[in-house]
C-alpha cells in the first residue's frame, strides 16, 4: 500500500514548488521596470510616454514641487524650435538628478541626467521643440523633487511638421 | 574614421568644465524623408562620462534632444592631466568611445 501511494505526495510536492515557482517569477516581472526607474538603467517607459505628468510619474514615481532654488534658463522665443538652448543650476544640496521636460512634444521626457556626488548639479544642452510649449526641469535632490517651468515661444518646429 | 565625440574639458582649480559635441543624426521617426517615407528613429539612449574609474556624469536621452547632440557640466575632484573617458550607445546598438586629457 505504501509503496505505491508514496509518489503521489511526492510528485504533487514537486508540481506544486513549481507552480508557486511561476507565480513568483510573474509577481516580480512588473516591479522591474518600476525599479529601473531608480536611474541606472536607460527608462524606456518613461521616454515612451506622451503626457508629462505620467512620464514624470513614470521615471520618478512621485511628483514635483515648484522651487525658486531651480534656475531654469530658456529662450523667450526659440526662431529654430529644433535646436532650443536649455540648461538648469540649482542651489539646492544632494542632487541626483535633474530631468527635462517638453509638455508639447510628442513625447513629454527630453533627457535625463544623473548627477553622481562631486558633480555640480547644473546642464547646458540643446533639445528639439514641436511647438511653443512649457518647459520644466526638475530637479531630484535628498529623495524629494523640485521644478522650475518656462514657456518657450517657438516659431518654427522641430519635430518635422 | 574619426570620433564622433568632440570634447573639451578644462580645468579651473578644483572644478573641471566639460563641453561635448556629438555627432549623430538624432533621428525622432517622425519625419519623413524626400519620398514621404518615415525615417526611423535613430537616437543615442545613454552617454556616459567616466573619470579615474567613477562615473561623473550620465545622460539618457530621447528623440527630443536635437541633432549633434551638445551637453554642458561641471564635475569636481579630478585635475589636470587626468583622463576623461567619454562614451555613447544609441537605440540602433551603435556605439562610440572616445578619452580626453583634462587640459
Amino acid at each position: 500500500m505504501t509503496t505505491t501511494t508514496d509518489p503521489h505526495p511526492t510528485r504533487r510536492l514537486i508540481l506544486q514548488g513549481a507552480a508557486s515557482v511561476a507565480l513568483l517569477g510573474l509577481g516580480n516581472l512588473p516591479f522591474a521596470p518600476a525599479l529601473a526607474a531608480a536611474n541606472d538603467k536607460y527608462p524606456d517607459e518613461a521616454f515612451k510616454l506622451k503626457n508629462e505628468a505620467d512620464a514624470i510619474k513614470a521615471l520618478y514615481g512621485r511628483t514635483a514641487e515648484p522651487s525658486d532654488k531651480v534656475k531654469l534658463d530658456a529662450p523667450e522665443i526659440a526662431e529654430n524650435g529644433g535646436v532650443v538652448p536649455i540648461s538648469v543650476t540649482t542651489t539646492l544640496d544632494k542632487v541626483t538628478s535633474i530631468s527635462f521636460f517638453v509638455a508639447e512634444n510628442p513625447n513629454a521626457l527630453a533627457a535625463s541626467y544623473r548627477i553622481p556626488d562631486g558633480t555640480i548639479p547644473g546642464v547646458a544642452n540643446r533639445l528639439k521643440m514641436a511647438k511653443t510649449s512649457n518647459v520644466t526641469a526638475i530637479v531630484e535632490a535628498d529623495g524629494k523633487l523640485y521644478s522650475a517651468t518656462k514657456e518657450v515661444k517657438v516659431t518654427v518646429g522641430g519635430c518635422g511638421g | 574614421m574619426a570620433s564622433s565625440i568632440r570634447v573639451r574639458a578644462t580645468s579651473n582649480g578644483d572644478i573641471t568644465e566639460v563641453q561635448t559635441l556629438i555627432q549623430h543624426p538624432m533621428d525622432t521617426g517622425l519625419v519623413k524623408d524626400a519620398k514621404g517615407e518615415l525615417i526611423p528613429a535613430h537616437y543615442i539612449q545613454e552617454l556616459k562620462f567616466e573619470c579615474n574609474g567613477k562615473d561623473v556624469f550620465v545622460a539618457n536621452w530621447g528623440t527630443a534632444v536635437s541633432k549633434d547632440p551638445y551637453v554642458k557640466f561641471s564635475f569636481k575632484g579630478a585635475k589636470k592631466g587626468d583622463d576623461l573617458k567619454i562614451s555613447w550607445t544609441d537605440n540602433k546598438g551603435g556605439s562610440d568611445t572616445t578619452t580626453a586629457k583634462i587640459a
